[in-house]
C-alpha cells in the first residue's frame, strides 16, 4: 500500500528516489498463469505438449530402464528377462565399442593416452589452470606422446592403425581434426584476405575445392585413388590419410567461419594496432584474431561438432567406429534384431561429447564478453 | 641511404616535411599539391569543412594512407614502400582517433602496455609502470583494470591519449579526437590535449574546436578541396583571415 502511494507522490525538481517498477510481484502460480496459460494459443499450445511428452516419456523410460535387461550372453536371456531393452548386448560388446581391435593386453596405452588427453586439454580449456605455461608445453607435446603410446615402437609393442576401432577411433579422428583444423582455418582465412594475389588464389581455390566436395568422396580418394598418384611400394597408411583428409575437409569450412569473423572487426582495429608499429603477424596475433575469434566462437563449434559426428563416415571405407562395430556385432545370430541398443547407445555417447563441446562454448562466450557493443 | 641522409640535411629543424605531395582516391583528387614544414615542438591546428582533406592528409604521415606523388620526410626517414621505414615512423608517431580503436578485449592497462612490450620490447614490469604514469597524467589511473566498453566516451579518449604516449612519440597526430563525444565529455579530453601541448610535444591535431586552436595552436592550417588555402598564427588566422573562402568558413562556424 505504502509503496503503491510513493509512485504518485510529488517530490521537488531534482529530488525523485528511484523506486521499484510496478506490478513485480512473483510466485510460481502467476508465472505458470502468465507464460503457460497467458492466452488461448498459449493454453492450447501447453496442454498439447504436455500430452505429448505424457505419450513418449513414460514408455520410453519404461523400455529403457524398468523393463531393460542388463546381463545375459544373448538376445534369448534378455527376452527371458524382461519385455524392454536388452542392455546386456552393450555390456558384452562394450570393450568392442571402446577400443575396437585393440588388443587387450595393450588397452592400458589408449587408456593412458585418454588421460593424459584430459591433462593436455586443461590449460587451453581453463586459463586459471595451475602451472599453466608448463602445462601448455605438455600439451603441444602430446600428439607426439599420444601417436607413440598408440602405434607403440621405441620400446612398445608395435600396434597397428587397422586395429583401432570403435570410440578410440572416433576420438582419434575427432581430435585431430579439431586441433589442426582451426590453426589450418585461420592460416586460409588470412590468406583468403591477404594482398598478395598468389597467396589469395590458392587459399580461394583450396576453400572452394574443399567446400564443393562431399566428405565421402574425399575419403574414397583416400582410401583407393591415393595410391595411384603415390610412387609404387610407398605403404601411406589408411588412417593417416583418413586424418589428413577430414583435417583438410574441415579446415575449408573453418576458414569461412574465421572469415566471417575477421570482416566484423572494424578498419579502427586494424589502423590503431599499424599506428603503434605492430607488424602483419603481431597486429593479427594480439589484436585482430582474438577478437575475430571470439566473434565466431558458434561457428567454429558448429564445425567442430559437425567434423565429430563426421567421423562416422570412416565406415564407408571399412574403418570400424562405433556404427561399423555396432554394425558388426548385429550380424553375430546370438544378438540379432538389436540394432535400437545399438544406435541409442551410440547416440548418447555422440551428444554428450557435442553437448559438452556446446556448453563449453557458451563458457568461453560469457568468459569472453568484456561489454563491447559496436 | 643516401636519400635519407639528403631528408636528413634538408629539414634543417623540421621533424615533418612534406614537399608537393599528391593523393588519388581512384580518380579522385584528395590531395593537390600539399607543402609543409612542421617544427619540433610546434603545435598545428588543421581546419576545414568536411571532405577538405584535413583527416587523410595527417593519416598520410603515418602511412595509413598511401601519397601516390611528392615527398613526406618524418624524423629524417623518408616514406616509402620500404616497411622497415614505416615502421620505423609509426614508432615515432602516435595517434589518436576520432572513434578511440581501444582494442575492446584487453583490459585499458594492456591496451597501453601492448605496444611497448611488442614494439619496444619493454620488460613487462616497466611498461605497467609507464602505462600508470600516463594513466596518471590523463587522470585516470583508477580504471586501469577496467575494459574499453565499461568506460565513458572521454575516458576512452583518455586512454586512446595515455596509449599512444606510452611509446613515447617524438610526433602527435589527432583525428578529431573530439568529434564523436558528448558534449560534457570533450574538456575532459581539451584538458589533457592542452596539457601535453605544454610539454613540449610535436602536435598536429585536426579539429573544429576553435577555442582550443586559439589558446594552443602555434600556427592554424585552413584546407579545403584537398589544398592548404591558409595558415598562420591563430590570432592573425581568426583575427585577419586572408581568403574569401577561409573568411567563409570561419564565419559559418563562429556565428553561433
Amino acid at each position: 500500500m505504502d509503496d503503491t502511494a510513493t509512485a504518485t507522490q510529488k517530490y521537488p525538481p531534482g529530488k525523485h528516489p528511484s523506486l521499484p517498477p510496478p506490478g513485480l510481484s512473483t510466485g510460481a502460480l502467476l508465472w505458470i498463469k502468465e507464460n503457460l496459460f497467458g492466452s488461448v494459443t498459449n493454453a492450447v499450445l501447453t496442454v498439447l505438449a504436455a500430452w505429448l511428452l505424457w505419450v513418449t516419456i513414460p514408455p520410453l523410460l519404461q523400455w529403457a530402464f524398468l523393463d531393460a535387461a542388463f546381463t545375459g550372453e544373448s538376445r534369448k536371456d534378455c527376452q527371458a528377462q524382461s519385455p524392454g531393452a536388452c542392455w546386456a548386448f552393450i555390456q558384452n560388446r562394450f570393450e568392442l565399442f571402446v577400443y575396437g581391435f585393440y588388443p587387450a593386453a595393450e588397452r592400458w596405452r589408449p587408456n593412458l593416452a585418454a588421460v593424459l588427453l584430459i591433462v593436455a586439454l586443461l590449460p587451453v580449456l581453463w586459463d586459471n589452470v595451475p602451472h599453466r605455461a608448463r602445462l601448455l608445453f605438455f600439451t603441444c607435446a602430446y600428439p607426439f606422446i599420444a601417436g607413440w603410446l598408440l602405434i607403440g615402437g621405441l620400446g612398445l609393442k608395435p600396434v597397428t592403425t587397422d586395429q583401432f576401432g570403435g570410440f578410440l577411433l572416433t576420438l582419434v579422428i575427432g581430435v585431430t581434426g579439431i586441433s589442426f583444423s582451426l590453426p589450418i582455418g585461420v592460416l586460409l582465412a588470412l590468406g583468403r584476405q591477404s594482398k598478395m594475389p598468389v597467396l589469395r588464389t590458392l587459399s580461394i581455390a583450396f576453400i572452394e575445392f574443399i567446400r564443393g566436395v562431399p566428405l565421402i568422396t574425399l575419403l574414397f580418394v583416400a582410401s583407393a585413388m591415393l595410391s595411384y598418384f603415390l610412387p609404387p611400394g610407398t605403404d601411406f597408411n589408411l588412417l593417416v590419410r583418413v586424418l589428413i583428409m577430414v583435417t583438410l575437409f574441415a579446415s575449408g569450412y573453418m576458414a569461412e567461419v574465421v572469415r566471417g569473423g575477421l570482416q566484423a572487426i572494424p578498419k579502427g582495429q586494424y589502423e590503431a594496432a599499424q599506428s603503434m608499429g605492430l607488424g602483419y603477424w603481431k597486429m593479427m596475433r594480439l589484436v585482430v584474431l582474438p577478437q575475430a575469434l571470439k566473434i565466431s566462437i558458434p561457428g567454429i563449434v558448429n564445425t567442430f561438432i559437425s567434423l565429430y559426428k563426421d567421423t562416422t563416415l570412416v565406415i564407408i571405407i571399412g574403418l570400424l567406429d562405433p556404427l561399423g562395430i555396432g554394425k558388426a556385432s548385429l550380424a553375430d545370430a546370438k544378438w540379432q534384431g538389436l540394432s535400437t541398443e545399438v544406435y541409442i547407445f551410440v547416440a548418447v555417447f555422440f551428444f554428450i561429447s557435442c553437448f559438452g563441446m556446446s556448453r563449453y562454448a557458451l563458457y568461453l562466450e560469457r568468459k569472453l564478453d568484456t561489454g563491447y557493443r559496436r | 641511404m643516401g636519400s635519407t641522409a639528403k631528408a636528413t640535411k634538408s629539414s634543417n629543424d623540421s621533424i615533418i616535411q612534406i614537399i608537393e605531395m599528391h593523393k588519388w582516391y581512384g580518380q579522385f583528387h584528395v590531395l593537390k599539391n600539399i607543402n609543409l614544414a612542421v617544427k619540433r615542438k610546434e603545435r598545428i591546428v588543421v581546419c576545414g569543412p568536411s571532405g577538405s582533406g584535413k583527416s587523410t592528409m595527417i593519416r598520410c604521415i603515418n602511412r595509413l594512407e598511401e601519397h601516390q606523388q611528392g615527398q613526406i620526410i618524418v624524423d629524417g626517414i623518408e616514406l616509402t614502400d620500404d616497411l622497415k621505414n614505416i615502421d620505423a615512423i609509426r614508432r615515432e608517431v602516435g595517434m589518436v582517433f576520432q572513434h578511440f580503436n581501444l582494442f575492446p578485449h584487453l583490459t585499458v592497462l594492456e591496451n597501453c602496455t601492448l605496444g611497448p612490450i611488442w614494439v619496444r620490447q619493454t620488460p613487462k614490469k616497466e611498461a605497467e609502470e609507464i602505462a600508470m604514469n600516463y594513466l596518471a597524467r590523463v587522470k585516470i589511473p583508477e580504471q586501469a583494470q577496467k575494459f574499453p566498453g565499461q568506460l565513458s566516451g572521454g575516458q576512452q579518449q583518455r586512454v586512446a591519449i595515455a596509449r599512444s604516449l606510452c611509446m613515447n612519440p617524438k610526433i602527435m597526430l589527432f583525428d578529431e579526437p573530439t568529434s564523436a563525444l558528448d558534449p560534457e565529455m570533450i574538456k575532459e579530453v581539451l584538458d589533457v590535449m592542452i596539457e601535453l601541448a605544454g610539454t613540449g610535444m610535436t602536435m598536429l591535431v585536426v579539429t573544429h574546436e576553435m577555442g582550443f586552436a586559439k589558446t594552443v595552436a602555434d600556427r592554424v592550417i585552413f584546407m579545403d578541396g584537398g589544398e592548404i588555402i591558409e595558415q598562420n598564427e591563430p590570432h592573425a588566422f581568426f583575427g585577419n583571415p586572408q581568403n574569401d573562402r577561409t573568411k567563409l568558413f570561419l564565419s559559418q562556424i563562429l556565428a553561433h
